[in-house]
């Protein structure tokens, strides 16, 4: 009873501050889901993450699935769902009462020119997260301890993505046969 | 506009449903697929009103297709028609998810499925860092030096100092609505 409702909580929380779309859910996400209760590890969060993009569907509702699932079953998978989509039908509804009524949106127009730049922070830290996952594999920061291959993935994929904006999906798909690639070229020469 | 005269609730639920089902790549493309669907096939929404629908869907809080379903939805049929085109739109990830997680751990310990993901998560930090080149990009555009200034701040409470999100989020929605009462020094809209 305790976890469902402390799962409700968080992606209730998840729900309400992720501003701006999918992206903006991860920061929240990692924050609920692995600093403060620990529920996945970050190499779990990054999988989450991964499987989230590679599927169809919203990354918070994805992300609720699959933590609830994990934690409490169906029913943990379904209650945080409905914790992360309650603050929407809310707040949504309101908004679209109140723009119909006063057909002016200049307030919250303001106050989403001050969220746009913060939500780009929050991605750009969470993102950097994963990347010194994948530079450094969770180990101490030094020069040692960098793993080429996955830096020198992350590179070209980032430079196709700026170069010829290829769609996410065909990014991951080629990345991960090139991870799978690796790893029989690492086995072949062992 | 010809908006139907029953109630459509099957034909909303099969339009968010497959929508959500095939629909990959985030919220921006979900709505693009909805003005699509809603607006030129089935003339149940106009132009305006759709990208009315849309601001307000970008504005709140949430993910963009769960709100642009709900506003759809309840622009169609009331409050039913949100409660219809909610459960549409949700089904599709919570079930492809809980059939994934359950296959999670058993695939996570298969060699090949283990080497699959530490490349995609190279490819996962690549479409974030692309993100973020974009999204700054058009924060830069903008010329706002409160919103350009509010970059670098709001990264180094989170990453460095490590202050809680939520909170970085509040004080930024609070300044923004300062920034609205104080007035923005001659270039108000």
């Amino acid at each position: 009873m305790t976890l469902l409702w402390q799962l409700f909580i968080s992606f209730l929380n998840i729900g309400l501050f992720s501003v701006g779309g999918g992206y903006a859910a991860i920061p929240l996400i990692q924050e609920q889901a692995v600093s403060l209760h620990g529920w996945l590890s970050l190499e779990e969060f990054t999988d989450l993450i991964t499987i989230a993009e590679m599927t169809p569907g919203p990354i918070a509702v994805n992300s609720a699935t699959f933590v609830g699932i994990r934690l409490a079953g169906i029913p943990g998978a379904v209650v945080a769902t409905l914790g992360c989509i309650l603050p929407s039908c809310v707040i949504v509804l309101l908004l679209a009462w109140l723009y119909y009524r006063y057909k002016s949106l200049s307030l919250l127009q303001d106050m989403l020119s001050c969220l746009r730049p913060t939500v780009v922070a929050l991605i750009a830290s969470a993102g950097l997260m994963i990347l010194l996952l994948v530079v450094f594999a969770g180990e101490a920061i030094t020069i040692h301890t960098v793993r080429w291959a996955g830096t020198a993935l992350f590179a070209a994929a980032l430079f196709a993505l700026r170069k010829w904006k290829p769609s996410p999906i065909l990014v991951m798909s080629l990345c991960g046969a090139a991870g799978i690639l690796l790893h029989i070229i690492n086995a072949g020469l062992m | 506009m010809e908006r139907p005269n029953k109630k459509p609730y099957a034909k909303l639920f099969l339009s968010t449903l497959t929508l959500s089902a095939f629909t990959f790549g985030g919220g921006f493309v979900i709505v693009s697929l909805m003005k699509k669907k809603f607006v030129d096939e089935l003339h149940w929404i106009d132009d305006d009103d759709m990208l009315n629908l849309i601001a307000i869907a970008q504005a709140s809080p949430g993910a963009i297709a769960v709100n642009g379903s709900i506003l759809v939805g309840y622009r169609i049929a009331g409050f039913w028609g949100a409660v219809v085109s909610i459960l549409g739109t949700i089904l599709p990830p919570l079930v492809i998810i809980s059939i994934i997680s359950l296959f999670y751990a058993a695939f996570r310990t298969n060699e090949y499925v283990a080497a699959a993901l530490k490349g995609m998560q190279a490819g996962v930090a690549a479409i974030i860092c692309d993100v973020v080149l974009s999204l700054g990009n058009n924060v830069l555009k903008t010329k706002d030096w409160l919103a350009i200034a509010i970059i670098p701040a709001a990264f180094c409470a989170v990453f460095f100092a490590g202050v809680n999100v939520v909170y970085v989020i509040v004080a930024s929605a609070l300044l923004g609505a300062a920034r609205h009462w104080i007035g923005r020094g001659g270039q108000k809209a």
